[in-house]
């Protein structure tokens, strides 16, 4: 194979129903939704030559190469840091692509989240915050009841609701518009259940005074998987392509994933704004070239400080401005689209980021048509890509 | 720190100890002994936390465990109610401490109410029994 920069695209999507018990296996999930999007992208699975997934998938890569009949595979990675491995994904994928080692890369993650474990208990298996997971200081905060990542989130989010007068209410507009979107996507889970401020402010306190339940992404079980590709080949396959024009990651000094408390300034997020930089510059683009972005939801006020570092807000503007329905099917930036992780599923991000790719092909059941979709922000805080049309 | 011995008949502890890792022993060894320590590069001085073998500063491999001052500032703080976490009667107050030597930990701050809580207050280490024997430093409003 030539070595020369080729161009990336995402030639297919592919999920499993999104629930609370899928009744199969982890490894079935991946092997369904994998399958899914080589259907969809019109590609043999056998072709696949590269495969991503998260450091904390439980699915071993072997074995689902094993499951596609993958002939020869040419490279495989893991990426760290629980869910802000999400777009990353998507960037390693588009870099083997342009460094002509891989043609076909297959990014999966697959899991029983709500059935098998819940990421929302507090933890009694502790392994996934040692090595190699990138959450090097969450077991210091184990002694101090701080177990769940919505501990972590809140103590993260706390200062920067002070600092800007924010109280749990200003939280709400993000968590009902994701339902408003959910409720009109039939493959969320909560379909048709939209909800209201008052509900919002009458669930129960997971984390006082930061994090309601309902500005908590869900538990769920199910699988994501997209198929990166070359842009010249993804031209002659069955969907239209979706350029990845851009995608980086970025972890700045002294910031990790979620127990992200020993950066200089608490009140923004750095990893965001260094993902910004590196995505502007790599596309010559600004944030008012994005006609949709997809936000790593995993607590509502992340879905704020994203709005902020990625430059759409000035800091402390993204509560007004999503108030002012800024994220809203018509507003400004409509933001998570498909119901994000709190309205849709929790598929580690995965799924929105599927929901990126259909904003572009025109094909989202919340379809953005008051503008014409050309850019779509994809972004799970460490990570992210500018997904564009051919 | 001068707390006083617990009455025969007061409750077992029940918070959980501290996961010792081979860079985080001599922390919690001193938290045993009731000390709040902290790392410090031998060669330029900077303080670091966690405790790591290098010095992000200078590269220097020679550290330091140095007797910190206790006091600091809350930064961040939450009470984490759902699910109740393990290790705790009541729901503990869980704060982001800004330590006066410049790094940040994270601990409980005890003996104030949720609603008596204040951003940037001043706080000083104290330390309270886990299960099995151990210690670990929480904090407590300063001067009282």
């Amino acid at each position: 194979m030539a070595r020369t920069f080729t161009e990336a695209a995402i030639a297919g999507i592919g999920a499993t129903e999104f629930s609370k018990a899928s009744g199969r296996s982890e490894l079935q999930l991946a092997a369904e939704c994998a399958k899914a999007a080589c259907d969809d992208a019109g590609v043999d699975p056998r072709d696949i030559d590269g495969m991503i997934t998260f450091t904390i998938d439980n699915s071993d890569e072997i074995t689902l190469a094993r499951c596609l009949g993958v002939k020869d595979l040419a490279y495989t990675t893991r990426i760290p840091g629980g869910g802000a491995a999400a777009a990353a994904t998507i960037f390693q994928a588009m870099a083997l692509v342009n460094a002509g080692v891989c043609k076909n890369v297959l990014i999966w993650r697959a899991m029983n989240e709500r059935s098998q474990y819940r990421f929302g208990q507090p933890s009694t298996d502790f392994k996934g915050y040692t090595n190699g997971h990138g959450t090097g200081t969450l077991l210091w905060n184990i002694p101090f009841g701080a177990m769940t990542p919505a501990s972590w989130g809140a103590l993260q989010a706390q200062r920067y609701m002070w600092k800007y007068g924010l109280t749990n209410a200003d939280l709400a507009h993000v968590c009902v518009q994701q339902r408003k979107y959910a409720a009109t996507n039939p493959k969320a889970w909560f379909y048709q259940k939209p909800i209201t401020v008052e509900d919002h402010q009458a669930s129960k306190w997971i984390v006082e005074p930061v994090l309601r339940l309902l500005d908590c992404c869900q538990e769920s079980d199910g699988g994501v998987a997209i198929l990166v590709t070359s842009l010249d080949r993804a031209r002659d396959l069955k969907q239209k392509p979706v350029r990845i024009l851009g995608a980086c990651q970025s972890i700045p000094y002294n910031v990790e994933v979620i127990a992200n408390f020993h950066h200089a300034d608490m009140t923004e997020m750095p990893e965001a704004k260094g993902v910004a930089k590196r995505l502007w510059e790599m596309t010559g683009l600004k944030p008012t070239d994005m006609q949709a972005a997809m936000l790593y939801d995993a607590f509502s006020p992340h879905v704020l400080l994203q709005l902020e570092g990625f430059g759409f807000c000035k800091p402390g503007e993204a509560a007004a401005f999503v108030k002012s329905g800024g994220m809203a099917i018509d507003g400004v930036l409509p933001v998570n689209t498909n119901g994000g992780l709190s309205g849709e599923a929790y598929i580690h991000g995965m799924n929105s980021m599927a929901e990126g790719v259909r904003q572009i092909r025109g094909t989202s059941v919340n379809q953005v048509t008051k503008k014409s979709v050309e850019h779509v922000l994809v972004s799970s805080g460490m990570a992210g890509a500018v997904l564009s049309k051919d | 720190m001068t707390d006083v011995a617990p009455p025969p008949d007061a409750p077992k502890p029940i918070r959980l100890p501290p996961i010792v890792t081979m860079e985080s022993k001599e922390f919690w060894e001193a938290a045993d002994r009731e000390e709040f320590i902290g790392q410090k590069c031998s060669d330029c001085g900077t303080f670091r936390f966690p405790p790591q073998p290098m010095c992000a500063h200078c590269h220097s491999l020679k550290r330091e465990d140095v007797l910190l001052s206790g006091f600091g500032t809350v930064h961040s703080w939450c009470m984490p109610r759902h699910p109740p976490p393990f290790g705790f009667r009541e729901p503990p107050i869980v704060a982001v401490i800004q330590l006066q030597e410049g790094t940040r930990f994270v601990s409980n701050v005890v003996g104030v109410k949720i609603e008596d809580m204040r951003q940037d207050m001043e706080v000083e280490v104290c330390f309270e029994d886990t299960m099995n024997k151990h210690k670990v430093p929480v904090f407590r409003p300063r001067g009282k």
